[in-house]
């Protein structure tokens, strides 16, 4: 059970390891690179904690395998400082209490992100449909759903 | 909630794929997107010695016309269709079923081949291309051959595909524009698989009126149906039940119910 060398892009670095092929990306980040804003709740591709960008598109981290992601361009929460969307959703996200514990944000985030550049004219119904796949087991959704739509109000 | 220790290797080819394969030692499996293969793999619901990855060949993800059909690469992932990648109506039947697919982070990375070859009962494409007469087109060690998309599962996660077969594409009729679909999935939570999914086709060019039951407890049930008058208004729902009955809901009341009402609400939806 050989380990398998990748290179890839994270956070705009360039980073070479070699990987147990069984780790998947979450774990690789978390442990190897020391990135613990990317959060494992369910592992198995439901909870959505783990969300983070491959190559500019959400992705579930704990589903996806490290050594797949061989030349791809990860993005992770700790690399949205500069991002005017991530700002804006910042500033949203506390002015209309989308967040608790914290423990699903690192997710919403990307997942809000998503939303909010893909989907300008997305409506509540829309923003809700395309949050499915993000738990939270604090806020109830609603100030979450405020904040996403506080922020494509402004982009419009 | 990790997966088992398993060798991983990176197919240069649809061929290297068909190669490795057959000279694996072994339980080898083959990864595209691996949004389910991920999740039963951290489970340990599968445990395979040799992982084969396919996911970065550009070959299988491009599109083509062929004949009456679009000819789509195994590896077009469900979010390149949900936007509406494949031309006409065909097109745009296949974005509708690709939307309702679990979540956008999921759908950037599985794949309509991954889908099929999984063949879980639950899954969209299973019972939707089946309804649309799709076939998938497999190659192998002897070259290619094509299996009925309606034919291709022989059971829940078992399918027709060999050992040492890689699904290389699927090939979808191109449907005429007064052609009628209406597809209806029943699940408790957006982008949940399926407790009951109904598919309805009516084709008057191919003069094709197919009904399609899925999310059973095995492969999907396939109905072609006569159709002289058009798309009928209503079913046959004693036919129905008794087709539900023989696929092990003889005793699952609950289970035919949800099936029964997904088919009358496909054929609502392809009759609108």
């Amino acid at each position: 059970m050989s380990k398998t060398a990748i290179t890839l892009t994270v956070n705009g670095e360039t980073v070479a390891a070699d990987v147990a092929p069984r780790q998947h990306l979450a774990d690789f980040l978390r442990e190897s690179l020391h990135l613990t804003g990317t959060h494992l709740g369910c592992e198995h591709g439901v909870c959505g904690a783990c969300t983070v960008m491959i190559d500019g598109a959400p992705a579930r981290s704990c589903i996806t395998l490290a050594v797949a992601c061989d030349g791809a361009a990860i993005r992770t929460v700790e690399s949205f400082d500069d991002d005017p969307v991530m700002a804006q959703l910042r500033a949203a996200f506390t002015a209309e209490h989308a967040l608790q514990c914290g423990f699903c944000t690192p997710g919403m985030l990307a997942t809000a992100r998503d939303i909010v550049t893909r989907l300008p004219e997305a409506d509540e119904v829309r923003i809700r449909r395309e949050l499915s796949g993000n738990l939270c087991r604090c806020t109830g959704y609603v100030g979450i759903v405020r904040a996403i739509a506080r922020v494509l109000k402004e982009r419009r | 909630m990790k997966a088992a220790r398993f060798d991983y290797a990176r197919a240069r080819s649809l061929a290297h794929a068909v190669e490795l394969l057959g000279g694996g030692d072994g339980f080898v499996k083959l990864l595209a997107g691996g949004q389910t293969l991920g999740p039963m793999l951290n489970l340990r619901l599968v445990q395979p010695d040799l992982l084969v990855d396919v996911s970065k060949l550009d070959e299988t993800r491009r599109w083509s016309e062929e004949g009456g059909a679009i000819l789509i690469g195994a590896g077009v992932t469900h979010a390149a269709i949900e936007d509406g990648a494949l031309p006409g109506p065909t097109g745009a039947i296949l974005a509708g079923i690709a939307a309702g697919i679990a979540y956008r982070a999921v759908r950037n990375r599985g794949t309509i081949g991954g889908s099929l070859a999984h063949a879980d009962p639950a899954a969209d494409w299973l019972s939707s291309l089946a309804a649309l007469g799709a076939a998938v087109v497999l190659l192998g060690p002897q070259g290619e051959r094509r299996v009925m998309v309606a034919a291709l599962a022989k059971g829940a996660f078992a399918t027709d595909i060999g050992d040492d077969e890689v699904l290389r594409a699927v090939a979808v009729p191109r449907l005429a524009k007064d052609a009628r679909w209406g597809y209806y999935k029943f699940c408790r939570k957006t982008g949940d698989f399926a407790e009951a999914i109904g598919a309805v086709l009516h084709d008057p060019e191919r003069e094709t009126l197919r009904l399609v039951m899925g999310a059973t407890n095995g492969a999907p049930i396939v109905l072609d149906l006569a159709a002289p008058g058009g798309i009928p208004e209503t079913l046959d729902m004693a036919m129905l039940e008794r087709a539900l009955d023989d696929h092990g809901f003889a005793d699952d009341a609950y289970g035919k119910a949800v099936h029964l009402v997904a088919a009358r609400r496909a054929l609502a939806e392809a009759r609108r």
